[in-house]
C-alpha cells in the first residue's frame, strides 16, 4: 500500500528523479524485467514523450517561435511605483526609422481594464501608474533593439505620488484604485470566543515575496488573421481565460481570437502575463504583421505575479497537556496594486490558518489589501504556505513553553478524517496526518560529521567557503502542511476531453496545458490503461478545443484526467459492444491488452485493428466534481472539494557565527491518494521541496519604496544544486480518495507549503532564535555569546 | 571584432579603434551587453593572446598573465604558489563562470565583490600595463582600484606581479548561501615571514578592498616569527574585532554640545560581526 524507497543521497532537481525509475520504484509494475516490453498504464514510470527533445535542447519553447516578416515588440513600463501620468508623447518614438506602430491606452478598442477575477487592471496605464513595471505603451518595430529604443523614446510626464508600500497603511491611505484598498476581508468565527487555555503563546511572522522565476521568461507571437481576428502563440497555462480576456480588450468576439499554447518553459503559477499578450495582439492587429516579444528577465520579474508578502499575528491557547484550545490570528496579505487571485489566496490562508490540527475554537481575521508593491497572485501554494510557516512557528513555541518534544506536541493535535476545519467543513477525505508525521519522525537521522569523519562534509557556506566545523550546530525541525485541491468556494471546475482511436493508435484532445507537471504523460497512461493500446498521442492545445481551465493544485489530474478516462471508457464500449453482442456476452467480460481483445474464457481473441475494421471511434466526455460553496460572512462553508497533507522533517546545519544555513536533508511523507506515475510523483515532490527551500532561505524580491531592487538572477538567489538538500521521500501514503478520479490527490503544491516551515523550525532548534521571518536572514540565525 | 595574437597587437587594435572594448572571459561585459547597458561599437578579443594565459617567475615574484582563468588559478599547482589567490578563484562563481572569467577581467571590472581583489591588495600586487608603441608601465593594484591612477586610452592590463611569500595565506568569503554567490564580505590574510608582517584586506564592504593597517601591525608584533608562529584564540578574536571596527567604523560620537550619539543599524552590525568572524578564522587558519 505504501512505498518506501531509498532516495537518500539524491540531490534532486526535478529531472534527476528519472534516474530513480530503475532503483526505487514505488509500485511493483515498474519492476517488470528489462526484456519485457516497456511498461505502460497507470502506476508505472512512463517517461514524458518530450523528455528527449527537452534534454537535447531541441524542444521549441515560445521564445523560439518565428514567422515570416515578423516585427518585434517592446513594452514601456513605469519606472515609478505610484505616479500620475500628466502626458504621454509618442511622436518621437513613432518617427524613428523602423518603428511600425506605437500603442497606448488610447488605442485599446475594447475593455480598457482586465483581470482574472475582477477587471481592475488597465491594459495600459492611462492616468495613474500603481506599480513599478506597469505597462504604459508598446512599440512594434522591425528590430528588437529599435523597438526597445523607441519605447525608451516615448516621453511620459509623471507627477510622483507617495507610494503605499506598507500593507498596514493601506487601510488608512487614500484609495489607490476606484475599487478601494480592501480587496477582501474574511472574519472567521468558529467556536466560543471566551474560551481560553492554560498556556498562551504569541508570535508575529513575516513572509517575503517569492517570485515564480520560471526557467524561461515570458514570450509570445501574435499573428493577425485575414478575418480581422488574431492568433496568439504563447505559453499560457489557462488559454481560454486568456483568450476571453484578450478578446474583450480587443473588442472582438471570443471566436475571433485564438490562443495556441506553445512549449511552456516552467510554470509555478499562472503563467504568461496579460500585460504582454494584450500589447502583442493589439500591435499585430494594428500593423497587420506577426509581432513577437521575448521578455528580458528584468521585465519578467517586474510584470508577473509574485507570492503575497504576508504579515501574520498569532495567539495559540493550549491546555497543560498540550492540546490546542483556541487559535486567534490576524493575516494581512499584500496583494500589490491589483486584485488578481488575492481573494482566493486569502480564503486558503484563513481556512488553513490553524493547520492540520484539531482546534475547537478559532478566530481568524484575514485581509487582502492594495499597495504600490509588485503584483501578487497565484504562485503554487499561495495563502497556505504563509500560514503554515506561522502556525508551525507557534507549535514550536508552544512545545518550548511546555517543555515537550515538538513532534509529540504535534501528534497530540493532528486532525484525522471526520474532524472539522475551522470553516465548519468536515474532513471527509483520507487525512493520515499522524501516520505521515510518525513516518518522518521515525526515519533515521542523517549521520553527523563526527560519526562519519571520512566523508567530505559540505559546510554552510559551501565548498571552499568560510564555514568552520566548530561553529556549526545541527537542528531538526518539523512541518505539517495542508492544501485544498482544485478551485474553491463554488468555482465551476470542469474539463472536457476527447479520445479518438484509429488503427492501433489513440489520440487525446484536451485543452489541459502540459506545464511540465506531466499531464500529457498521465493522459497517455490513462488511455493505455483503459484501451490497452500502447501508442497514445496527446494533441497540442489551442482555444478551438473546449476549455479545461487553469492548471493548479492537481486540477488537471482530477478534472482533465477524469474527463480523459470517461472518454476512453466510452470509446472502449463503442469498440467492444458489437463484439460482445455477437458473442452474447457483456463488455465487462472482454479485456484489451497489448492491442488484443480477449474474452474471459479465451474463446474470443482478436486485435483492436480487426475490431475497428477501418472505423474511427471518437468520444468526448466531461468531468465536473461535486460543487462547493463560498465562505459566508463568518468564514464558514464547505468550500473545498478535497485536501492533501504532507509532513516534512528538516535537518539543517547552521554556522552560528556567520548565520549561514545549509539544509542537509528533507525527509518527506505525503498523502498522495494513489501514485499514478512514481517517477513523476517523486520529481514533483523534489521540485516542490526545492522551491520551498528557496522560499525559506534566499528567495525574496526586495523593494525599496515600491521600487524593485535588482530584478535579476544575481540579486534574486534561486537554489542551486549545492543549496538543494538530500530529499528523502520516506513514505507515500496511498489511501485513495474515493471522490477523486483514480483516488489520486494533489502532489505538487503541498511540499511547497510545508517545507519552508520545516526549515524555519530546524533553524529554531539549532540556534534557539525565534526565526519568525522568511526567508531566514543570516542575522536571524546568528547566536551571539552572552 | 578583432582577435589579436599578442599583447602589442591588441594594444594597437585598441589604439586604432578608440571606441572598441576589450573582452576576455566576457562574464561581466556580456551581462552588461545583454541587459542593454552597453552596446560596444567593436570588440577586441583577448582570448588568443597566449602570452597572458600563463605565468612566469621573476626574482622572487610570479608574473601572472591577465588572461589566467579562475579555473586555472584554482588548480593545485597554482595553489601551491599563491594559496589565497587560488582559494579566491575557487569560490568565484559557478564552474561556467570560473572557466571563462579571468584575473585581468576581475581587476578591470573592479566590482566591489571581485573575489581576487582583496587577495591582490593583501599581496600588494603590481599591475604591468601595456600601452601603445610597446610601452610598459607599472602601477600598484590599489592605485587602479581607488582610481588614483586609471588606465589610459589604448592601455591593457598585461600582467600582475605578486610576491612569492612561501608562507600560509587564506581567503574566506561569506555569501549567505551554500551554492556559489557574490560575497557579502571577504577577507584575505597573507603572512610575510621575511618582512615579519601580516597583511590583511577586506573585500565587498566598500567600493574597493580595505587594508586595516593598524590591526596588521598590532597582530604582527604579537607573533613569534622565529618560533611556532601561533597565537592564542583570544588574540585571533581580538584581531577580528580590530579589523571589523576599522572597516566598519562606529558612527561619530555624540557632539560635545549634546545630541544623540549615532548607532550602527542592525544590518551594519551584522556585517561587522561577519567581517570579525572571517578575519578571526582567516588568521587562525593561516597560523594553524
Amino acid at each position: 500500500m505504501t512505498g518506501t524507497g531509498g532516495m537518500g543521497g539524491m540531490t534532486g532537481t526535478a529531472g534527476a528523479a528519472d534516474g530513480a525509475v530503475t532503483t526505487a520504484p514505488v509500485t511493483s509494475p515498474a519492476l517488470a524485467g528489462a526484456a519485457e516490453p516497456p511498461p505502460h498504464g497507470l502506476g508505472v514510470s512512463l517517461p514524458a514523450a518530450d523528455a528527449a527533445a527537452k534534454t537535447q535542447g531541441i524542444y521549441p519553447y515560445a521564445a523560439d517561435l518565428w514567422a515570416e516578416g515578423l516585427l518585434w515588440a517592446a513594452v514601456l513600463r513605469s519606472p515609478h511605483p505610484h505616479a500620475r501620468i500628466l502626458s504621454i508623447d509618442t511622436t518621437e518614438a513613432a518617427r524613428m526609422p523602423g518603428v511600425r506602430a506605437v500603442v497606448t491606452h488610447a488605442d485599446v478598442p475594447g475593455d480598457t481594464a482586465h483581470g482574472r477575477r475582477i477587471a481592475d487592471r488597465p491594459v495600459f496605464a492611462s492616468e495613474i501608474v500603481r506599480h513599478h513595471g506597469e505597462p504604459i505603451a508598446a512599440v512594434a518595430a522591425d528590430h528588437p533593439d529599435t523597438a526597445r529604443l523607441a519605447a525608451a523614446a516615448i516621453a511620459v510626464e509623471y507627477e510622483l505620488l507617495d507610494p503605499v508600500t506598507d500593507p498596514e497603511q493601506a487601510f488608512s491611505a487614500e484609495p489607490l484604485h476606484p475599487d478601494g484598498n480592501l480587496i477582501r476581508h474574511i472574519p472567521l468565527r468558529f467556536g466560543d470566543p471566551e474560551a481560553t487555555g492554560e498556556v498562551v503563546v504569541e508570535g508575529l511572522y513575516r513572509i517575503g515575496r517569492q517570485d515564480p522565476a520560471p526557467i524561461g521568461a515570458e514570450a509570445g507571437l501574435a499573428v493577425p488573421r485575414p478575418d480581422g481576428g488574431v492568433e496568439i502563440y504563447t505559453a499560457s497555462t489557462d488559454p481560454h481565460a486568456d483568450r476571453d480576456l484578450a478578446a474583450a480588450c480587443f473588442g472582438l468576439a471570443p471566436e475571433r481570437v485564438k490562443v495556441v499554447v506553445t512549449g511552456v518553459p516552467g510554470a509555478m503559477g499562472d503563467r504568461e502575463d496579460p500585460g504582454m499578450q494584450l500589447p502583442l495582439g493589439l500591435l499585430a492587429l494594428r500593423t497587420g504583421h506577426p509581432v513577437k516579444l521575448a521578455a528580458t528577465r528584468e521585465e519578467s520579474f517586474l510584470s508577473h505575479p509574485h507570492r503575497h508578502p504576508t504579515l501574520l499575528r498569532y495567539r495559540h491557547h493550549a491546555d497543560a497537556e498540550g492540546k490546542l484550545v483556541k487559535v486567534e490570528a490576524q493575516i494581512l496579505l499584500d496583494a500589490g496594486a491589483y486584485a488578481d487571485s488575492s481573494a482566493e489566496a486569502l480564503a486558503a490562508a484563513v481556512s488553513f490558518a490553524c493547520g492540520p490540527y484539531v482546534v475547537p475554537h478559532a478566530f481568524v481575521e484575514g485581509w487582502a489589501v492594495r499597495t504600490n508593491n509588485p503584483p501578487s497572485g497565484h504562485v503554487r501554494g499561495e495563502g497556505a504556505m504563509q500560514v503554515c510557516a506561522a502556525y508551525e512557528g507557534q507549535m514550536d513555541k508552544l512545545a518550548a513553553r511546555l517543555g515537550m518534544d515538538p513532534a509529540e506536541l504535534r501528534l497530540r493535535n493532528v486532525m484525522a478524517t471526520g474532524d472539522l476545519l475551522p470553516t465548519g467543513q468536515t474532513v471527509t477525505c483520507p487525512a493520515p496526518v499522524a501516520e505521515l508525521l510518525r513516518a518522518v519522525r521515525d526515519e533515521p537521522l542523517p549521520a553527523l560529521p563526527q560519526d562519519d569523519p571520512d566523508q567530505d562534509w559540505l559546510l554552510p557556506g559551501g565548498p571552499d567557503g568560510a564555514g568552520e566545523p566548530g561553529a556549526v550546530r545541527r537542528g531538526v525541525g518539523y512541518g505539517l502542511g495542508m492544501i485544498h485541491m482544485l478551485g474553491a468556494e463554488g468555482a465551476d471546475e470542469v474539463s472536457t476531453a476527447t479520445v479518438k482511436v484509429t488503427g492501433s493508435v489513440a489520440t487525446v484532445i484536451c485543452a489541459a496545458v502540459e506545464t511540465g507537471q506531466g499531464f500529457t504523460t498521465l493522459a497517455r497512461q490513462i488511455v493505455q490503461d483503459v484501451l490497452g493500446l500502447e501508442e497514445v498521442h496527446v494533441a497540442p492545445v489551442d482555444t478551438d478545443q473546449p476549455p479545461s481551465g487553469p492548471g493548479a493544485r492537481s486540477r488537471h489530474t482530477w478534472v482533465s484526467g477524469g474527463a480523459v478516462e470517461r472518454a476512453a471508457r466510452m470509446v472502449r464500449t463503442q469498440l467492444l459492444q458489437p463484439l460482445a453482442a455477437q458473442f452474447g456476452m457483456s463488455t465487462e467480460l472482454l479485456t484489451i491488452a497489448d492491442g488484443k481483445i480477449t474474452s474471459y474464457d479465451g474463446v474470443l481473441s482478436t486485435t483492436v485493428g480487426e475490431a475497428l475494421d477501418g472505423k474511427e471511434l471518437w468520444a468526448t466526455a466531461q468531468c465536473r466534481p461535486h460543487p462547493t460553496e463560498p465562505l459566508d460572512e463568518t468564514g464558514q462553508g464547505d468550500a473545498f472539494v478535497g485536501l492533501a497533507f504532507c509532513a516534512v522533517r528538516a535537518v539543517v546545519d547552521v554556522d552560528v557565527e556567520l548565520g549561514s544555513v545549509r539544509v542537509v536533508e528533507m525527509a518527506v511523507a505525503q498523502d498522495v491518494g494513489r501514485v499514478l506515475n512514481p517517477a513523476q510523483a517523486r520529481a514533483r515532490i523534489e521540485a516542490g521541496i526545492t522551491q520551498g527551500v528557496g522560499a525559506a532561505l534566499t528567495e525574496n524580491l526586495r523593494t525599496s519604496a515600491g521600487q524593485v531592487r535588482r530584478p535579476d538572477l544575481t540579486g534574486y538567489a534561486l537554489p542551486t544544486a549545492l543549496d538543494t538538500p538530500d530529499i528523502r521521500i520516506v513514505k507515500l501514503v496511498e489511501e485513495r480518495d474515493v471522490v477523486a478520479p483514480f483516488g489520486a490527490k494533489a502532489i505538487s503544491a503541498v511540499p511547497v507549503v510545508t517545507s519552508p516551515a520545516a526549515v524555519a523550525s530546524a533553524v529554531r532548534a539549532a540556534t534557539g532564535r525565534p526565526v519568525n521571518r522568511l526567508p531566514i536572514r543570516p542575522q536571524a540565525a546568528v547566536v551571539t555569546a552572552g | 571584432m578583432t582577435l589579436p595574437g599578442s599583447l602589442d597587437e591588441a594594444v594597437a587594435a585598441l589604439s586604432a579603434m578608440p571606441a572598441a572594448v576589450p573582452v576576455a572571459g566576457g562574464t561581466d561585459l556580456m551581462a552588461a551587453v545583454n541587459s542593454g547597458l552597453l552596446r560596444p561599437a567593436a570588440l577586441v578579443g583577448l582570448g588568443r593572446i597566449n602570452e597572458i594565459r600563463g605565468w612566469q617567475y621573476q626574482d622572487g615574484h610570479a608574473l601572472l598573465g591577465a588572461g589566467l582563468t579562475h579555473a586555472r588559478m584554482g588548480r593545485p599547482d597554482f595553489a601551491a604558489l599563491i594559496p589565497a589567490l587560488a582559494a579566491a578563484a575557487r569560490t568565484a562563481g559557478p564552474p561556467q563562470i570560473r572557466n571563462a572569467g579571468t584575473l585581468g577581467g576581475n581587476i578591470a571590472s573592479a566590482a566591489p565583490t571581485g573575489d581576487a581583489l582583496p587577495v591582490l591588495a593583501a599581496l600588494e600586487a603590481t599591475l604591468i600595463i601595456a600601452g601603445p608603441g610597446g610601452g610598459r608601465r607599472e602601477i600598484p593594484v590599489g592605485h587602479l582600484l581607488t582610481g588614483f591612477d586609471m588606465l589610459r586610452p589604448g592601455e591593457l592590463i598585461g600582467y600582475v606581479r605578486v610576491p612569492l611569500l612561501h608562507a600560509p595565506q587564506t581567503f574566506l568569503k561569506a555569501t549567505g548561501r551554500t551554492g556559489p554567490g557574490r560575497a557579502v564580505a571577504s577577507v584575505a590574510v597573507v603572512l610575510d615571514p621575511a618582512r615579519r608582517n601580516v597583511r590583511c584586506a577586506v573585500g565587498a564592504v566598500a567600493p574597493m578592498p580595505l587594508r586595516p593597517l593598524d590591526a596588521e601591525g598590532w597582530v604582527a608584533s604579537l607573533i613569534d616569527w622565529d618560533g611556532e608562529r601561533t597565537l592564542a584564540p583570544e588574540a585571533c578574536a581580538a584581531f577580528g574585532d580590530y579589523v571589523a571596527a576599522a572597516c566598519i567604523p562606529d558612527p561619530a560620537p555624540a557632539p560635545l554640545d549634546g545630541g544623540e550619539p549615532g548607532t550602527l543599524p542592525p544590518a551594519a552590525l551584522h556585517l561587522r560581526r561577519t567581517v570579525a568572524t572571517l578575519a578571526r578564522r582567516a588568521l587562525g587558519r593561516a597560523l594553524a
